[in-house]
């Protein structure tokens, strides 16, 4: 019995409930929309005192530039961020719900979650859904082992390198990696590769664009550099154009007056424990 | 075609100087054949929230229909209207619940922050990915033309009837030049004490 004073509770994960019409649409000539995909260049290196994660800021749907400057490197934990290419909701949802799994997994122990929990957490939850979730992440952290960086996949198999890239613009980045990466390099040169390697992907692959974004996380402290290096500046408008009030012919026009809610502050009143 | 071009349809919404504005045409179709020229896509959802739903007008109504129930228990639970924040958060997640058989709408969301009145915009994909850039979102069939018509005429700082002129003329140039949205408009211009509904006069073909 469910109504609606008295709903039944909802059952946890995906509902299933529109496939079926979905199905029955699609079988009569309607094509599926495409999501939007965050056709994308993230990379991740180690460094001498830890980790840095960098990615683009391009999402596209289709050939559609959707979003311009997007934020795909996602926060995990106070010591974690994941960048994150392929279907943009898919990374997004993913991210959130681990972010939330480690906050009450660092509550519960009290201690810093590990980047290989986290790692866990992701591949088991992607492999479960069998490359479904269109999820390619770059997980980098550090934590009380050490600094740690993982490239995940959308079918659950994951990598522990010392230098990674993912998405459409992984071949031009990973091109910059390979002829300039080495162990123990300092932070500005560290940074200067990152950006150099999501550059390679900005100019040279499609899917990718926009600006860099970068994140170094270190033994105890996070630098989040949200637009790190604007690679695409935009032109200035030279002109304005601005249509002249009135040039819009309207048929009707309604005006609803908004009252503004009165708030009246109450002052504290002390429990009276005498 | 796309399930989510089977009725067709247009939607703009624009970040201005203390307002925000969210558009759309009123066409309701079934593909090619006109079946009414007075459809509403643009849904009330508090005093400064409003929400946009092109796409298959059957989810339009029934994604309004499910946020508009959880918009009210979550009033009357909190005792308070929905910040347009939340409200889109709850609507990604409803959307992405279903990610796997989605409804076919693509939300733009409009509206002005309680307290502080800042103007929010955002608009998702069908799967609920949200995207919240500084000067415009578009959605629909349109949409193409949308982006272009938009990049040409925002620029920072709209004044409420600047905003509205802007919005307008982007949106009506827009589906003019796509065969399965226009047909009227309507535009709702959002400030902290009124909210102005303007219907537009615009070519019938």
């Amino acid at each position: 019995m469910s109504s609606v004073l008295c709903p039944e509770i909802p059952s946890p994960g995906f509902s299933f409930e529109n496939c079926h019409r979905n199905a029955m649409l699609e079988a009569k000539g309607l094509a599926m929309p495409k999501a939007q995909k965050t056709g994308t260049t993230i990379v991740g290196i180690i460094y001498k005192d830890g980790v840095i994660l960098g990615a683009d800021t391009r999402a596209t749907e289709d050939t559609t530039v959707a979003d311009k400057n997007c934020e795909k490197i996602h926060y995990l934990a106070p010591n974690m961020y994941c960048c994150g290419a392929g279907t943009a909701a898919d990374t997004e949802m993913t991210t959130q719900m681990v972010a939330s799994q480690l906050e009450l997994h660092r509550l519960y122990t009290n201690r810093v979650a590990r980047v290989a929990t986290a790692k866990q957490i992701l591949k088991q939850y992607l492999f479960r859904y069998q490359g479904y979730i269109g999820a390619a992440l770059v997980l980098g952290g550090v934590d009380s082992t050490g600094p740690h960086l993982y490239s995940i996949h959308p079918h659950g198999s994951t990598d522990k390198l010392p230098y990674c890239t993912m998405g459409s613009g992984s071949l031009a980045a990973i091109a910059v990696f390979e002829s300039r990466w080495k162990e123990n390099m300092d932070e500005a040169e560290g940074i200067q590769l990152v950006r150099d390697a999501i550059a390679a992907g900005i100019f040279n692959d499609l899917g990718s664009g926009s600006n860099v974004d970068v994140c170094i996380i270190r033994k105890g402290s996070v630098d989040y550099k949200r637009t790190y290096d604007e690679a695409n500046k935009k032109g200035e408008k030279q002109n304005s154009y601005k249509y002249a009030k009135g040039t819009t012919a309207v048929l009707t026009t309604k005006v609803v007056d908004i009252e503004e809610v009165a708030v009246r502050s109450i002052d504290l009143e002390r429990m009276d424990t005498a | 075609m796309s399930i989510l071009a089977y009725n067709g349809g247009a939607m703009v919404a624009m970040k201005g100087e203390n307002c925000v504005s969210i558009a759309a045409d009123r066409r309701f179709g079934i593909q090619a054949q006109t079946l009414a020229t007075n459809f509403e896509k643009i849904f009330e959802m508090g005093p400064h929230l409003y929400v946009g739903l092109p796409g298959l007008a059957t989810d339009t109504q029934t994604v309004m229909e499910k946020l508009r129930f959880r918009k009210n228990l979550y009033e009357l639970k909190e005792n308070r209207p929905m910040a347009p924040k939340v409200f889109s958060a709850m609507l990604s997640h409803m959307l992405y619940e279903k990610r796997f058989g989605p409804f076919f709408v693509e939300p733009v969301v409009a509206g002005l922050e309680p307290k502080t009145y800042e103007p929010f915009i955002c608009n998702m994909d069908l799967i609920g990915c949200i995207n919240q850039p500084k000067d415009f979102v578009v959605g629909g069939t349109a949409s193409a033309q949308l982006y272009g018509m938009c990049e040409a005429l925002w620029e920072p700082n709209l004044g409420p009837d600047e905003l509205f002129e802007t919005t307008s003329q982007a949106l009506i140039n827009a589906f003019d030049r796509d065969a399965i949205s226009g047909w009227g408009a309507t535009v709702y211009i959002i400030e902290k004490d009124k909210i102005t509904i303007k219907n537009l006069k615009t070519r019938m073909d």
